[in-house]
């Protein structure tokens, strides 16, 4: 297991830094010279070939790539060029909105999916399941930000009962906070909830149908013993699998909920970023989003080595 | 389902007509079973008319869909207008019909660009194996490590908002899955007897790539390239969504969408409703479609139930 760990972390390096290329060279590709945005006014040529010179912008692109980088793995993303922040701090500062907002949604998902997605699989082709499979097939089609308007449309403006976005931190008042967080919570566990809820019931259903329920069942066993001592247990293996990438891609599922819903978070950040042409900030967003991605990639590999002894044997 | 290299077995020929009979057969019993499918027809009428509408346009459009009309700002859905009228008095049915081009062909070229490049690399990258290979599966690994959406929007930020440039983002972020793809039912299949047999006669790297090998990946690149459709429109409509994609006052389902948000709070739902439906009806239609074919055409990858 720890030569498999130690392999699987070694890999992960030449694609980290291929990763670290792709967002340098992307962000400076962008249109506009970021000299002149950062120079903001001023257009004298010799303060702005001055300040091309500090921000490194004179050298060669490989060795802009190397100072980037070197400064990057300290932390150290420059500063914002709207707000002059830090970088680094001003995505730290939104990660526990964003975290909040994520966690709450594939929490709802997967308590959703796992009730759904049993009673699914256990009454298979009864009026329930095929209720749950349209609901599956429609929801991985539906368009988030077109559920978020369908939410604020009903719930905000129509009965009155949410408000349409917006933020409070949950010290300052906590039942605003909550309130806030429930629309844009169910938009982005909409999404999931498809693909959990699919999961759920096509991994249930493969186990059912294995040798070992039936002998099980031939035992004498209750069907409630099999079901959540045999089968749930082995079905929810590949599940893990999928919650463990939903957590690691919970900036891009955030993305344009929170925009549509006032959240501040690193999603909405990213957005602001972009339409300002703040390029230090969608440089390190992308970077970030990718190396927490792949890492929540590796955790995933690793805990389903764990779970399943036959993946790790054979690899 | 393996197609066997006719070139490579003398006898076909003194077999050809009982196999051409053959072959009609199956792909008439093919048509058949596809036409037994629900969702093949759901989903297949579907994108039929929405690519209808996107290249009749012109014609079955009620009205001009940048034309403004200031006195007939904001009208609900009703007689004149089916889908109701923007703020600027545009039609909004109108505009929905003209955003399914914006959209559909953002999908198709978007998915073309994959398609091929992804395509390439892995026959390239599976067939010769070695450095190159170990070189191509790092780009692509890569270029997975970034979530879908982010890497398009990255891409479209650094080309430039532009419909052509999304087009170009969502085709690379499509390029992996092609790759995946076709490089593993590579190294499989050049172990086969009959790329064997064909290297045997002599037949070139490119013949038996071209001839021999990609064959037998139609299938499985049909119904790949019907689910990244899919994508491929909710990417669009996410990208335009974001200002990235068409720019106004041309229609396209995403921007639409946004556009119609600073009217929300005056409850003119129709401004949103006409594009986000038009949305889901495609992704919806692709996505279905893609999933009736692949159960009928690529049993290798069928779902379990």
């Amino acid at each position: 297991m720890t030569a498999y760990v130690v392999r699987r972390l070694l890999l992960m390096i030449p694609v980290a830094l291929l990763v670290s290329v792709i967002s340098f060279t992307l962000i400076r590709l962008s249109p506009g010279d970021p000299v002149l945005v950062f120079a903001g006014e001023e257009r004298d040529p010799a303060a702005i070939a001055h300040l091309r010179q500090e921000l490194g912008l004179d050298q060669p692109l490989p060795v802009q790539y190397v100072y980037w980088l070197g400064r990057a793995v300290q932390g150290d993303f420059g500063r914002s060029i709207r707000t002059r922040q830090p970088v680094l701090q001003s995505i730290a500062e939104r990660i526990p909105n964003t975290l909040e907002l994520g966690l709450t949604a594939l929490t709802l998902s997967v308590v959703i999916a796992l009730v759904v997605g049993t009673i699914s699989a256990v009454r298979r082709n009864s009026l329930f399941d095929y209720l749950a499979t349209g609901f599956t097939l429609a929801g991985v089609s539906f368009p988030g930000f077109f559920l978020a308007i369908i939410l604020i449309l009903t719930f905000a403006l129509a009965l009155r009962i949410l408000p349409p976005g917006g933020f409070v931190s949950f010290h300052d008042d906590p039942t605003g906070n909550l309130k806030r967080l429930i629309l844009p919570a169910i938009t982005i566990a909409t999404g999931s909830l498809a693909v959990n809820l699919r999961q759920i019931r096509s991994s249930l259903l493969d186990v059912l149908s294995q040798d070992y329920i039936r002998t099980a069942r031939a035992k004498g066993l209750d069907n409630r013993v099999v079901l959540w001592r045999h089968a749930l247990k082995n079905a929810l293996i590949p599940v893990v699998t999928l919650i463990g990438l939903q957590v690691g891609a919970v900036i891009e599922g955030a993305l344009i909920t929170e925009t549509i819903f006032f959240w501040p978070g690193v999603g909405r950040l990213a957005v602001d970023s972009i339409g300002g042409r703040d390029y230090p900030v969608v440089q390190a967003i992308v970077l970030l989003s990718a190396l927490s991605f792949m890492a929540s990639t590796l955790f995933v590999d690793l805990l389903y080595g764990w779970l399943d002894p036959r993946i790790s044997r054979a690899g | 389902m393996v197609v066997t290299p006719s070139r490579a077995s003398a006898p076909a020929r003194t077999l050809a007509v009982p196999r051409a009979a053959h072959a009609v057969r199956r792909v008439a019993a093919r048509l058949a079973a596809l036409r037994r499918q629900p969702r093949t027809i759901v989903g297949g009428t579907t994108v039929a008319i929405l690519a209808l509408a996107a290249l009749l346009a012109p014609f079955v459009a009620p009205y001009d869909p940048i034309a403004v009309d200031a006195s007939r700002s904001l009208e609900p859905p009703g007689g004149a207008h089916w889908l109701g009228t923007d703020d600027l008095g545009r039609d909004v049915l109108s505009r929905v019909i003209w955003g399914a081009r914006v959209s559909l062909s953002v999908g198709v070229i978007s998915v073309t660009i994959g398609l091929v490049t992804g395509v390439t690399i892995g026959l390239v990258s599976g067939y010769f194996g070695g450095v190159i290979d170990l070189l191509a599966m790092r780009v692509i690994d890569a270029l997975l490590a970034f979530p879908a959406l982010i890497l398009a929007i990255a891409i479209t930020a650094a080309l430039g908002p532009k419909v052509q440039n999304a087009m170009i983002a969502i085709g690379i972020v499509a390029v992996p899955a092609y790759t995946r793809l076709t490089r593993g039912q590579v190294l499989s299949i050049r172990e086969r007897e009959f790329v064997v047999a064909a290297h045997a006669c002599g037949a070139s790297p490119g013949r038996v790539i071209l001839r021999h090998i990609l064959p037998n990946l139609t299938n499985s690149l049909i119904v790949q390239a019907t689910l990244s459709t899919a994508f491929a429109v909710l990417a669009e409509a996410s990208l335009s969504f974001l200002g990235l994609g068409a720019q106004p006052p041309h229609p396209s389902w995403g921007q639409d969408i946004n556009y119609s948000q600073r009217y929300l709070a005056n409850m003119k739902w129709w401004m949103s409703v006409g594009p986000g439906l038009a949305i889901f009806l495609a992704v919806f239609a692709f996505n279905i479609l893609g999933d009736a074919l692949r159960d009928d055409l690529d049993p290798r990858l069928r779902r379990s139930r």
